[in-house]
């Protein structure tokens, strides 16, 4: 086991440096001079040329590649000129909101998908699968910052069950309830698209693994028909749930960005998209090679996660 | 084709999608000529009209534009910068993947890790970067929007010009000299271009909504252009004031979105042949029972006594007659051999007995059975559970995929005990091991802790034998117990088998098609074909003097040791389907015997202890 974690840590490495070659080279590519874009269109020639040089934007590409990468690795991130503080403060800052946002969204979608998908496949062309059915192309189609914004109108200013946006409320707040408050709507505004497409998978993975030979044993033993699907069919069907789980990280992760912005979160996704309109391209930069990461990093949990269910792919 | 649309459309939702997009197609096709507003005339007084106020059918937005107008321009422009995305990343991923597949090797190495990189990123990261380069615009968005999705192209094609590239016809193309530019053009690419087809028809509403997002987050169409993502973007400061302009566009979206992704879903299910033949039903806990007529009376001794039954399959208007009024009897201690071929309806005779047929497709539509003078026929869900395992027992053909792959061994022996005697797990523990012991698995403490992937074939089937021992059933119905084992490994299981049986009183229904072992275990037999019973009796007199016609040559197919050489004597013709049935004999086409009144009527079953189904039998019984 711990020789199959090593393994998958080690075969991130490429994984992570071609992360890093895309992303400068991407950025390399960028039209225009980024000491005139700090400097501002008005500054001297020497002066452009000097910050060019402070920058290290004087030396060939593949020198900039490694100086930039040498930073990296020691944790400089370079400086954020549009905010003038560190990349890195910035990036965590923001990051850990990301994190409560998605992480709390790819739970609640992985449980409701996933209970969802058995019930359906559990009651095929019965009343709950066409219910649940209908729901989940509703859910796959809907944008999720339509679906937010339908949602403050209806829970935060009809209702007023919930505030309409931020993380913490401005005076008096910052406790675990208030967070809960503010986290509740975009969380589930991130959810409703991969709990759909989680859900329709599972529905497709349990139909699938229902015909198999070893339910018809479990039901020849006596096991109990809930204990069938629940326990023999839905663990071999998480097998290829997991994965999914994996892939629908990466895309409520990629969704923050949308529900940050229609809910005001204060997360990493607004931060890029401000970035970009400001061209701080360290920033963007940064910002997109620190999320790669830890998206990667957390693939390799999912496929931990996949070897510790499946013997039969741990050696 | 008119098949593929049949099919199409016999999904309502699918042709229910296919009505809305192609409204909605029109509709924005046909934008400029049609009476609107323009849509991007701005009248500051007349700001955020509600619809039909003002002569406005859907109200104004923020700068009292139309909001009819700039919806349906905004329509069109989304619906083709959605297409012109798939169009896109369709074409360039699969030519990526048809080059990586077709050439293999480094290429193909090379290639795929690149496009392994680009998927390590959450698709907006990069969509993010890449609008980073080349500025906020509805071009770049539409450029972002298709390389994120190139390499889920490049994947699913190369996937599939691997399977091609190893084809015949493409190495025959080789070996005509055909350069590797025509081999790609003239062989490949069509066989590939359905499958680009489909796989653009599902992501075309991914890329309407991924475009959509970027214009919504202000870095796809700028003012005064509007899509319907930058539209519902400059409504969002207004939300709670004017909802109207958030909810127009935003449920033009949705309504596209959906009718696209219930014709893809409707697309693909047309064309995947697996849903069509409804195989991926799941079956039921239990077989459906649709028995017309009076339940047969009780028969008076007998441990396990099945009368008439019949179990169809029933495919969409096709009726598989698989069973068909099968009668038989088990008294106790007694093994009985059901021997046929394949497709015979030995297997479905005998997972009758506990509702074990897969259902749907199966529906058992007559006969009895009876347990110890109790019906289990369309028994409740729960008495059926309480017998199974308990009373009769099931052992499988193929112990790797009957025993289940991801739990050790031992928790399943332990589970099987604990179902019907709830007994502690460490006791539950203690017996699983003696049961391993008791089918001689040796060191069987620490077997129990495997999976099953981690035995030998021989020894999985050991596994499922003690699972069938574990509550002490009357009955073992072993289902070709031996067929999946080499002959060694099978003579063990035999001698196993035929020891539990005198040693523990168990009536065994063994279904086999081998005479050699029913000669070995089986106190009398019985011989299926085409869902009926042609010949039963006690087994000597029947492997002596069989006396249906089939049962000889079944018995002359059997290759005897040490016999000297001689021909084997196979059976011209294959068994017959038995959704369509000939009248009179089913053996009768294959029969050199046959004569023609052996094609017409009922052809009944007689005799007493032995018994056949023969208008001209080979001995007279």
């Amino acid at each position: 086991m711990g020789g199959y974690i090593l393994k998958r840590l080690l075969s991130a490495i490429p994984v992570l440096l071609g992360i890093t070659v895309i992303v400068f080279l991407i950025m390399a590519m960028i039209p225009g001079d980024p000491a005139t874009a700090i400097l501002g269109s008005y500054a001297t020639p020497e002066n452009v040329e000097r910050l060019n040089r402070h920058l290290g934007l004087d030396e060939p590409l593949w020198r900039q590649y490694f100086i930039w990468l040498g930073n990296l690795v020691q944790g400089d991130f370079g400086r954020s000129f549009a905010l003038n503080r560190p990349v890195l403060d910035e990036i965590l800052d923001r990051f850990s909101a990301t994190l409560v946002l998605a992480g709390t969204a790819f739970v609640l979608c992985s449980l409701l998908g996933i209970l969802a998908g058995v019930v359906s496949a559990a009651r095929q062309y019965g009343l709950a699968d066409k219910a649940i059915t209908f729901v989940v192309i509703l859910g796959i189609s809907v944008p999720s910052f339509f679906l937010g914004m339908m949602m403050i109108l209806l829970f935060a200013v009809k209702l007023q069950w919930f505030p309409v946006s931020g993380m913490y409320s401005i005076w008096g707040g910052g406790d675990l309830p208030d967070l809960i408050r503010h986290l509740t709507m975009p969380a589930l505004a991130l959810s409703v698209v991969a709990t759909g497409v989680i859900a329709r998978l599972s529905r497709g993975a349990m139909l699938e693994v229902l015909r198999q030979d070893f339910v018809r044993t479990a039901r020849a033993k006596g096991v109990h028909e809930r204990r069938v699907i629940w326990g023999h069919a839905l663990r071999a069907a998480m097998v290829s749930i997991i994965p999914v789980l994996g892939i629908q990280a990466g895309f409520v992760l990629s969704g923050a960005v949308y529900i940050e912005m229609v809910f005001q979160w204060p997360g990493v996704g607004r931060m890029l998209v401000d970035g970009i309109l400001k061209r701080d391209i360290l920033l963007v930069q940064g910002g997109v090679v620190f999320v790669a990461a830890c998206y990667v990093g957390f693939n390799i949990v999912v496929d931990v996660a996949q070897s510790l269910l499946d013997p039969r792919i741990r050696t | 084709m008119t098949l593929f649309l049949r099919l199409l459309f016999r999904n309502k939702l699918a042709g229910f999608g296919a009505v809305v997009l192609g409204v909605i197609v029109v509709l924005a096709v046909l934008t400029p000529i049609l009476p609107l507003q323009p849509p991007n005339e701005t009248n500051t007084a007349d700001r955020f009209l509600r619809p039909l106020q003002g002569g406005h059918l859907l109200g104004t937005d923020h700068l009292g534009r139309d909001l009819l107008s700039r919806l349906m321009w905004g329509t069109r422009l989304s619906l083709a910068v959605g297409f012109a995305a798939a169009l896109v990343a369709g074409l360039v991923g699969a030519a990526i993947g048809v080059v990586a597949g077709y050439f293999g090797g480094r290429t193909d190495n090379v290639t795929m890790r690149g496009v392994d990189m680009l998927m390590a990123f959450p698709y907006i990261l990069l969509a993010l970067a890449i609008v980073a380069v080349l500025g906020p615009g509805l071009l770049n968005a539409l450029i972002a929007v298709a390389v994120v999705n190139i390499p889920f192209f490049a994947r699913n094609i190369r996937g599939v010009t691997v399977g091609i590239a190893h084809r015949e016809f493409i190495d025959a193309a080789k070996l005509a000299g055909m350069g590797h530019t025509r081999i790609l053009l003239s062989e490949v690419v069509p066989n590939i271009v359905p499958v680009v087809v489909i796989a653009m028809s599902t992501t075309i509403g991914w890329m309407i909504l991924e475009t959509a997002g970027l214009s919504f987050l202000g870095l796809g169409s700028q003012p005064p252009q509007a899509d319907l993502g930058s539209m519902l973007g400059e409504a969002r400061s207004a939300l709670i004031t004017a909802p109207h302009t958030s909810v127009v566009p935003g449920v033009m979206i949705l309504l596209i979105v959906m009718s696209v992704n219930l014709l893809g879903d409707g697309i693909r299910d047309a064309l995947d042949p697996r849903l069509r033949s409804g195989a991926l039903a799941r079956p039921m806990a239990t077989t459906r029972v649709e028995r017309a007529g009076a339940p047969m009376p009780k028969p008076e001794d007998g441990l396990l006594q099945i009368d008439d039954l019949e179990t169809q399959f029933h495919v969409g208007t096709r009726v598989y007659k698989a069973v068909n009024k099968v009668s038989l009897a088990l008294n106790p201690g007694e093994c009985l051999g059901l021997v046929g071929e394949s497709g015979s309806g030995k297997s479905v005779t005998a997972l009758s007995v506990m509702g074990l047929v897969a259902s749907p497709p199966g529906v058992i539509t007559g006969g009895a059975v009876h347990l110890q003078g109790q019906d289990l026929i369309g028994a409740p869900y729960e008495l059926l559970r309480t017998l199974r395992g308990r009373k009769v027992a099931y052992i499988f053909q193929d112990p790797l995929s009957t025993l289940h792959p991801l739990y050790r061994i031992g928790d399943q022996l332990i589970e099987a005990i604990r179902v019907h005697d709830p007994v502690s797990h460490a006791q539950a523990h203690r017996r699983a091991v003696k049961l391993l012991e008791d089918v001689r698995i040796p060191n069987a403490g620490a077997r129990a802790r495997a999976y099953p992937h981690e035995l030998s074939g021989g020894m999985r089937q050991r596994v499922g034998i003690a699972m069938a021992l574990a509550n002490d059933p009357d009955i073992i119905i072993a289902d070709e117990p031996t067929t999946a084992l080499d002959v060694t490994v099978q003579a063990q299981i035999l001698a196993l088998l035929s020891d539990l049986r005198r040693d523990r009183g168990l009536a065994i229904l063994f279904i086999t098609h081998d005479f050699g072992v029913v000669g070995q275990l089986c106190d009398r037999v019985a011989v299926m074909y085409g869902g009926r019973i042609v010949e039963a009796g006690p087994t000597g007199d029947v492997l002596t003097a069989p006396a249906h016609p089939y049962t000889k040559r079944l018995i002359a197919c059997v290759p005897e040791l040490g016999g000297g050489q001689r021909a084997l004597a196979a059976i011209p013709g294959l068994p017959p389907a038995v959704d369509n049935l000939p009248e009179g004999c089913a053996f009768a086409p294959r029969c050199d015997k046959a004569q023609p009144s052996c094609k017409t009527g009922e052809i009944d079953l007689t005799g007493d202890t032995r018994k056949v189904r023969c208008l001209f039998p080979e001995v007279a019984l």
